[in-house]
This record gives structure tokens, C-alpha cells and sequence, in this order.
């Protein structure tokens, strides 16, 4: 495989950048990556090599410089050295950053696919009760009560469900 | 335990079949993992990833599906053993470069392994020859759902599942295939077929994954979005992807063989004899010519060869491989040597290839010798 700036050498960096919805494989020899600040450790974020130029800067706008985890630490510039996060609480405490970046490198901000079987429980079930609750109101306001007290018994069974799922 | 008498002889496991695996060497489908209340490999200190392991290592050893399988701590393995895993597809390389507080289980089969502390907690991959995406994943999808009874998993209701890297977010799925596109190659054609599945949105990597170059025309084809997507329609995606790649490669095949017979000939008898001749050869040369001799092979030049021991020698002739066999440690030129040796020795009852195919239209000389 030659070097896709040279076109002489023989790549030996390979890099997949990722801009916007386009995606983009390059093959480096030694020399043009050196001079593209690749293989320079101090000047080169990995943050932009993996996600996409820009992808540091973008973390950096929100939040202001010393932005850190509760939970573990983790700050955007150590983001900005590794490309990765420190834990799964870092999502939270870095939400606002990541969403311009989930964006551009996926192809939605929101998952739809595999749910634990515990949370889809859990979901379920969550949901189940907001209908019956909402149920429940309108019965006590047309005070169709009789309803309003099966409904109330099943909210209460729903309940202790959730709670032996949560447990 | 001991890794050398538990894994596959090379032998027996390049005889596993799989459907259309002249051109699909395996599928795999990995999914990316991680425990709640616990930093991710890369940020966490060495005695919390020891409390991680010491949580998930039981949990993966008692899944029914890894009964009788190899278990092991990473600090507990030699460099050597490491990368015969690396060579034979089981760990990645940033895995083999991991020690304590990282661990390794792979099932008797070798079709499920799992890396313990590698980028995230838990790396599970499922493994079949030939093309058989959806039964991996299936095969995965199993294991992942047993597995999640027993761990707690870092899991958002909008993200999906949590991972070091934003790469992997949501599904944490790759789905990859390796293949073996010599008429691709050969054609000149590969190149504007890598681009058009980049355009997709897949990712095209060589030999051994992520960052690597495609040695002896073997590539690895895999999706690169893993959020806003269900895992099945990541599957379809790259079924349809793969079918076409692999219409593509026949066409480039049968059209070499018959616009440019001499041409393939060429390339396959000429690796042929540095293989079957040479004195000394690096294992990057050996790859490269191995792979002309599969398409060899493939097409009818050596009828009476069994496929099964070039795929053999394409494992056995890398490095790891090589030193496995020698007490003492070699130096890269003594593994040339030796290398050489192997391969001689092995092809000689290979006989030298027949002029053309028995059962092709492939005849006459190339249009371009003409002129």
C-alpha cells in the first residue's frame, strides 16, 4: 500500500478519520505522517486522530476548562490525550460536549437496539404505570370509584413489582 | 493451563468450513462491554482493574457455553503464547500487550473468546468460518444475555451501552468479516471497491484489525457505527455489503482468467517457486505468495493439493508460530531461514502447477502479449 500524500513510500500509518457523515481511510508513510504531526506526541491530539479533527475542541467548548468528573476524575483534556472516557459517568458529567460528536460519528444520538432484560423490565413496567396512573386520575374525576379502587390495586401490585426488579 | 495443548492444531482448525469461504475467510462479531461503578481499562488503576477482573473472570468461566475452557490471567501468559493468540485471531494486539488485572476466556471450540480489561471491561467476540455473520451474532447475543444476569452493566436508556471509546456507543457491536480478494487485487479493481464500502460507512482494515496493512490480500471488513441502529439491521447492512464484495471478487476472477490468463499464471507459478525453492523469506513475502497459491488452488492449477494446506502454512509460517517450535530464541533473520525450510519441506509433495485449469475456458495468450 503506498502513502496517499507521496504516493512514493510505503504506508506504514494507517488512520480512519471520520468528518461529518463522510468517512475517510489514510495510509501515512513514516515521513508525511511525521510532518502531518501524527507521530508528534505532544502537538497531536488522539482525540482528533480517532473521532474526527476537532473532536477535542468540541468537548472543550462546554463547560469551561476545568470540567472533571465527580466520579472518577477524568478531565477533558485527558479526553483530548486518549480519545476515550474515564467511565460510564463521564457521559453525564461530559453530555453536552459529546453530543455534536456522537452526531457526527454515528448514525443517530440515540440507541434503539439491544436493552438488558432487567431494564426492559423495569421500563416496562415503568411505563404500565404511568397509563394506569393517568387512568386512575380520570376515573376519580368522572368519580367512577369503582374502577378508580381496581385501578388503585393494580398500581400498588406494579409497584412492588418495580421495587423486587430494582432490587 | 497450558495454551499449546489446549488451542486447535493449526491443522485441524483451517479444515472447518464455512459457506462461500474460498472468499470469506471467517466472520466475527464482537461486542464491547462494560461493568457499572468501575473506570474504564484505560483510566483505572491497576488495583481496580484487579477488583474488575477478580468480578467478571467467575462470571464468564461459569457460562455453560465456556465449560472446559481456557482461562487465564494475562500477566500469567509469555509473550510468546500472546501473540500465537494474536496470530490465530483470538486476542487483539492491544490485548497481548496487556498484563495484571487483564484476563482471557476462550471456549474449547475457539469460536468464543472474551478479553477481560482490554479497552473496556468485558470484549466478547464470537467466531465461525466462512460467511456466517448472523450466526455469530446470534451465538453472542446468547452469551451477552446469560452474561447480564450476573453482572451489572454500565447501561444508559438513551446511550445504550457505555464504552471507553464514543466509537462504540449504544449496540457496542462490530461486525466484521476477514476476506481474501486476490482478483481484486490482481484487477487492479480493489482500491475503488475499499472507497465505495467507506462510503457506507464500513470500515476496511487488513489483516489483523485496527491500523493494520492487508497482507497477503486478506482484508477485514467491519461497520463502524454501533449508535442509532438495532444490532440486526448492522448485520443485514454488511450481509448485503459482503454479497456484493464477494460477486465482485468472482467477477474479477473469472474475467482475469479470461482476458489475462498468462498474466495469473504468471503470479501463481512464480510464487509457487519461491515458495516451494527459496532459502530464506520473510513472513510478509510468504503471505503475499501464499495467497496467489490459495487462488492457485482455487482455480484448478494444483488438482491435486488440498486447500486446507496453504490456509495451514498461512498460520504456521508467522512469526510466534515459527518460534513455538524452537526452544531458543530466534532472531528475525533465523526465522527467515527456517521459515524456508518449513515451506520447502511441506511442498514437496505439491507438484508444480499445470499449465491451465483443466475445467476452464482460460486458453491462449493475454490480449495485452499480443501487441
Amino acid at each position: 500500500m503506498l502513502c496517499c500524500i507521496c504516493k512514493e513510500k510505503n504506508a506504514t500509518v494507517h488512520l480512519t478519520q471520520i468528518t461529518g457523515d463522510k468517512m475517510q481511510k489514510v495510509d501515512l508513510c513514516e515521513e508525511c505522517a511525521r510532518s502531518k504531526g501524527v507521530n508528534d506526541q505532544t502537538g497531536f491530539s488522539l482525540a482528533d486522530l480517532l473521532l474526527g479533527l476537532g473532536a477535542s475542541q468540541e468537548l472543550e467548548s462546554t463547560g469551561g476548562l476545568e470540567t472533571r468528573c465527580p466520579k472518577c476524575g477524568f478531565t477533558h483534556s485527558d479526553f483530548k490525550k486518549s480519545g476515550r472516557l474515564g467511565c460510564s459517568e463521564c457521559y453525564v458529567t461530559f453530555a453536552e460536549g459529546l453530543g455534536g460528536l456522537l452526531k457526527s460519528m454515528h448514525k443517530g444520538t440515540r440507541h434503539i437496539g439491544k436493552v438488558p432484560e432487567s431494564l426492559r423490565t423495569r421500563r416496562d413496567l415503568t411505563e404500565q404505570l404511568s397509563t394506569l396512573q393517568k387512568k386512575l386520575n380520570k376515573a376519580i374525576e368522572t368519580e367512577n370509584f369503582e374502577l378508580a379502587a381496581v385501578l388503585r390495586d393494580e398500581i400498588r401490585q406494579l409497584n412492588s413489582r418495580l421495587a423486587s426488579a430494582n432490587a | 493451563m497450558n495454551l499449546d495443548k489446549f488451542l486447535i492444531p493449526a491443522s485441524e482448525s483451517v479444515r472447518r468450513k464455512g459457506p462461500n469461504d474460498r472468499i470469506v475467510m471467517s466472520s466475527r462479531v464482537r461486542l464491547a462491554r462494560n461493568i457499572k461503578d468501575a473506570a474504564f481499562p484505560g483510566w483505572a488503576k491497576k488495583p481496580e482493574r484487579v477488583r474488575v477482573l477478580e468480578i467478571i473472570r467467575p462470571a464468564v468461566e461459569g457460562l455453560s457455553e465456556m465449560k472446559d475452557g481456557f482461562s487465564e490471567t494475562m500477566d500469567n501468559l509469555t509473550a510468546l503464547e500472546k501473540q500465537i493468540l494474536v496470530e490465530r485471531h483470538l486476542i487483539s494486539r492491544e490485548h497481548a500487550a496487556k498484563s495484571a488485572g487483564s484476563g482471557l476466556v476462550i471456549n474449547p471450540e475457539e469460536t468464543l473468546a472474551v478479553m477481560i480489561n482490554e479497552e473496556d471491561h468485558l470484549r466478547m467476540q464470537a467466531l465461525r468460518p466462512g460467511l456466517q455473520i448472523r450466526q455469530a451474532w446470534q451465538a453472542l447475543d446468547r452469551l451477552d444475555s446469560e452474561l447480564e444476569q450476573k453482572l451489572d452493566y454500565a447501561f444508559s436508556n438513551d446511550l445504550g451501552y457505555l464504552t471507553a471509546c464514543p466509537t462504540n456507543l449504544g449496540t457496542g457491536i462490530r461486525v466484521s468479516a476477514m476476506l481474501h480478494l486476490p482478483g481484486l487485487v490482481l484487477a487492479e479493481q480493489i482500491n475503488p471497491i475499499i472507497q465505495s464500502v467507506n462510503k457506507l460507512g464500513l470500515a476496511v482494515r487488513g489483516l489483523y484489525g485496527e491500523g493494520t496493512e492487508a497482507l497477503g490480500n486478506v482484508f477485514q471488513v467491519s461497520n463502524q457505527m454501533t449508535l442509532g441502529e438495532t444490532e440486526t439491521s448492522i448485520v443485514e447492512r454488511l450481509e448485503k455489503v459482503l454479497a456484493q464484495i464477494i460477486e465482485h471478487e468472482e467477477n474479477a476472477r473469472a474475467s482475469l482468467l479470461e482476458k489475462k490468463p498468462k498474466m495469473v499464471f504468471n503470479h501463481i507459478g512464480r510464487a509457487y517457486g519461491i515458495l516451494a525453492n527459496a532459502h530464506c523469506i520473510s513472513s510478509k513475502e510468504t503471505m503475499n505468495l501464499l495467497s496467489l497459491l490459495r487462488l492457485g488452488v482455487e482455480i484448478g492449477l494444483f488438482p491435486k493439493t488440498d486447500g486446507a494446506l496453504v490456509d495451514e502454512l498461512f498460520i504456521l509460517t508467522q512469526p510466534a508460530h515459527l518460534q513455538k517450535t524452537h526452544s531458543e530464541k530466534l532472531s528475525a533473520e533465523e526465522r527467515d531461514l527456517l521459515r524456508a525450510d518449513m515451506l520447502r519441506e511441506r511442498l514437496k509433495p505439491v507438484s508444480r502447477p499445470v499449465a491451465k485449469p483443466g475445467n476452464s475456458t482460460a486458453s491462449g495468450l493475454d490480449k495485452s502479449d499480443k501487441s
